[in-house]
């Protein structure tokens, strides 16, 4: 019989990787994790979640790209309370503001934090349902590192995590937004050559979470990351990408509304030129009455790059008066690029308000030559389209001043090339 | 200022001739009135000169002061001082006003060899001509004509000709769509431009706007050709009797 590629190429992963040491929660979680991941294996080229994506650069045993320079920080000028992830070593600042802990995994691996340990490999476990997550249990065994955040209190000061100084890093973190409180973590830099980093971030009821992150604009990076997200009732849940450029990128997020009134919203901005593969799959699961979430994603495709959407919606039975909303649009600024989406909605409760649209389309002319007409030569016009098309995704960030900033570096990144 | 000799112009997709041998000369200091039936050409002959992709010059050529405008990109006709306001202003969503108009500045600043206007000077500029034009702060930080009037629309085409400063402006219908008031506060806008190296070339439909943008030469356009050029008068007369008469005569 021949081998079994996805058996080989697990096989072949998991001997150059080491368990970390250390018992505890820890040790068990990730051998829990360990033993999911046997059972399913790594992706593969058919495998149906992995249609759009090749899946092999963040399979292989060792990374296909050399370590990138580190890039500027986009969060220049933002006052928060920076954390640095510089390859193993992680750095927090010694006084932090009332209501807000953070430490790392190794620290919380020897302590008995129940929390951690709580939602350590459970939210992803959960999220690997019904379609299972390997590269996510992969991570949840042999995570290196990763940050524990706490938020008991009103968070004012963002918390801006910026790694970069890895190879082919393995980070996971863990999130906790207790009753009432609320935190916005800021993620930057480029963790490595290869990168596989989860988030598990479990929100308490009236708790609220805001999450930037921006990625780029080296383009040697193969990066995969996983959020998985509870929310409690009437608690927020805020997420925003930011992509710029990158050979391959595959961002999931898995979020379940588990407590009435629960708002969530996901959206994403991506551009990129060439080699450039960008994907995002996204699964929400209602599971209360009355909540709402969003999903607006928008790519710019250049020079043969492929955009890649898969974005689904369940709504559960019982999960009433639920308002999901999802859109996911390309803008092609030639024809050798393309955009591959599956938006797909499952409703099993009948008192709902959902909608789902996804859209593929080049410059509008008119409007070029409206610019062009202006004075404003044809690439910074198209520069000024391609914001004027990323702009409704990044409405999504509600904070003005973050928001602004991030459009400034957008339109520079835009200019660059 | 503006010298179109002979001008020839088809669908580029389409073997359909628009304009078929314009001729027209519009010297510096003056305003020039377009009037004509609907298709004409009239706004496929400001399209021509601002350079929109779609149409293909078969003969003939276009100089502003000289030089040939129809080998130029878009953008460079705008640097050396062209200028069209759309018959419909385009909206762009999440590109603001301001941003736009800085941009376009000093894009054709840059062009020229000029220097960039400073952010402050900008928007002391712009605030000042914002307000002739009865355009307020808040429709200047929205999106470009987004969700703006059709009337607003307008103003927004002559603040932007006014922050511009070109030499050769082009009016596409700016009238249309206008109230009473609106209309004089665009030909204000209008006339506060008028000046000895700055020509006007103003397409419309009716006569009121003349009456407070007053032309010095008025043309009547046909089936793609100038048949009738003459002085105000012409417009009074196609108020009063259509285009019948003077078709008739010209054929
Ligand atoms: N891109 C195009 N495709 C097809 N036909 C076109 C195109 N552009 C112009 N035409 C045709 O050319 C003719 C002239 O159009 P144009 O818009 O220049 O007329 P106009 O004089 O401005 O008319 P109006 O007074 O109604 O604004 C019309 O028959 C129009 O349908
Ligand atoms: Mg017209």
């Amino acid at each position: 019989m021949a081998a079994d590629p996805k058996q080989q190429a697990t096989e072949e992963r998991l001997a150059a990787l080491t368990l970390p040491e250390g018992g505890g929660w820890l040790g068990a979680a990730r051998k829990d994790a360990l033993g999911r991941l046997e059972a399913v294996r790594l992706p593969g080229r058919r495998d149906e979640y992995w249609r759009y994506t090749n899946p092999a650069p963040l399979v292989q045993a060792a990374p296909a790209l050399d370590v990138p320079d580190q890039v500027e920080d986009p969060f220049e000028g933002v006052d928060a309370l920076v954390v640095t992830i510089d390859g193993d070593n992680i750095e927090i600042p010694g006084e932090l503001p009332a209501g807000l802990e953070i430490g790392t995994l190794a620290d919380a691996a020897r302590a008995d934090i129940h929390w951690a340990k709580e939602l350590y490999g459970h939210r992803e476990a959960a999220g690997s349902r019904p379609v299972s997550r390997p590269l996510a249990m992969l991570n949840s065994a042999f995570a290196t590192n990763g940050l524990v955040i706490r938020a008991t209190g009103k968070v004012a000061m963002p918390i801006h995590v910026r790694t970069g100084g890895g190879t082919d890093p393995i980070l996971h973190h863990l999130v906790k937004v207790e009753t009432g409180a609320s935190v916005t973590v800021l993620e930057s830099g480029i963790a490595g050559a290869r990168s596989n980093i989860v988030t598990e971030i479990d929100v308490a009821d009236d708790g609220t979470f805001h999450h930037i992150r921006v990625d780029g604009p080296t383009r040697a990076r193969h990066g995969n990351t996983h959020l998985f997200a509870r929310l409690g009732a009437e608690s927020t849940f805020k997420s925003f990408t930011l992509s710029a450029h990158g050979e391959l990128t595959r961002n999931e997020a898995v979020v379940e509304l588990t407590g009435d009134d629960a708002v969530s919203h996901i959206a994403g901005a991506a551009f990129g030129q060439g080699d450039f593969h960008h994907d995002d799959t996204v699964f929400v699961i209602h599971d209360a009455e009355n909540c709402e979430s969003r999903q607006v994603y928008k790519k710019v495709l250049r020079d043969g790059a492929v955009g890649v959407f898969q974005g689904k919606i369940l709504v559960k039975e019982g999960a009433q008066k639920t308002d999901g909303y999802q859109i996911s649009q390309s803008l092609l600024l030639d024809d050798d690029s393309v955009f591959l989406a599956k938006p797909e909605l499952e409703i099993y409760a009948d008192d709902v308000a959902c909608s789902h649209g996804s859209t593929t389309g080049a410059i509008d002319e008119t409007a070029l030559f409206y610019l062009r007409s202006r004075g404003v030569p044809e690439r910074a016009a198209t520069d000024l389209l391609v914001l004027s098309f990323l702009a409704e995704a990044l409405e999504e960030i509600e904070d003005e001043t973050l928001r602004a900033n991030i459009s400034g570096r957008l339109a520079d990144w835009l200019s660059r090339d | 200022m503006l010298e179109i000799k002979n001008l020839h112009v088809k669908l580029e997709e389409e073997d359909k001739a628009i304009l078929r041998g314009v001729d027209l000369t519009v010297e510096a200091g003056k305003v020039h009135a377009i009037m004509g039936p609907n298709g004409s050409g009239k706004s496929t002959l400001s399209y021509v000169l601002s350079g929109r992709d779609g149409y293909e010059v078969t003969e003939g050529s276009a100089t502003l002061d000289g030089e040939e405008l129809l080998d130029m990109e878009p953008e460079e006709r705008a640097a050396i001082g062209l200028f069209l306001a759309f018959q419909y202003p385009v909206e762009i969503p999440g590109v603001g006003n301001m941003t736009f108009l800085r941009t376009a500045v000093n894009a054709q600043r840059k062009a020229r060899g000029e220097e960039e206007v400073s952010a402050g000077d900008f928007l002391k500029l712009i605030r000042e001509k914002a307000k002739a034009l009865k355009i307020d702060a808040d429709m200047l930080k929205r999106p470009v004509n987004v969700g703006f009037s059709g009337g607003e629309k307008k103003r927004n085409e002559i603040l932007q000709m006014a922050m511009l400063e070109p030499k050769m402006c082009i009016l596409d219908e700016t009238d249309s769509g206008l109230d009473v008031d609106a209309m004089k506060l665009v030909a204000d806008g209008v006339n506060a431009l008028r000046d000895e190296g700055r020509a006007f070339l103003v397409i419309t439909h009716y006569q009121r706007l003349l009456n407070h943008i007053r032309p010095d030469v008025v043309h009547i356009m046909s089936e793609g050709r100038i048949v009738q050029t003459g002085g105000p008068e012409l417009a009074l007369e196609v108020e009063e009797n259509g285009y019948g008469n003077i078709l008739e005569g010209a054929a």
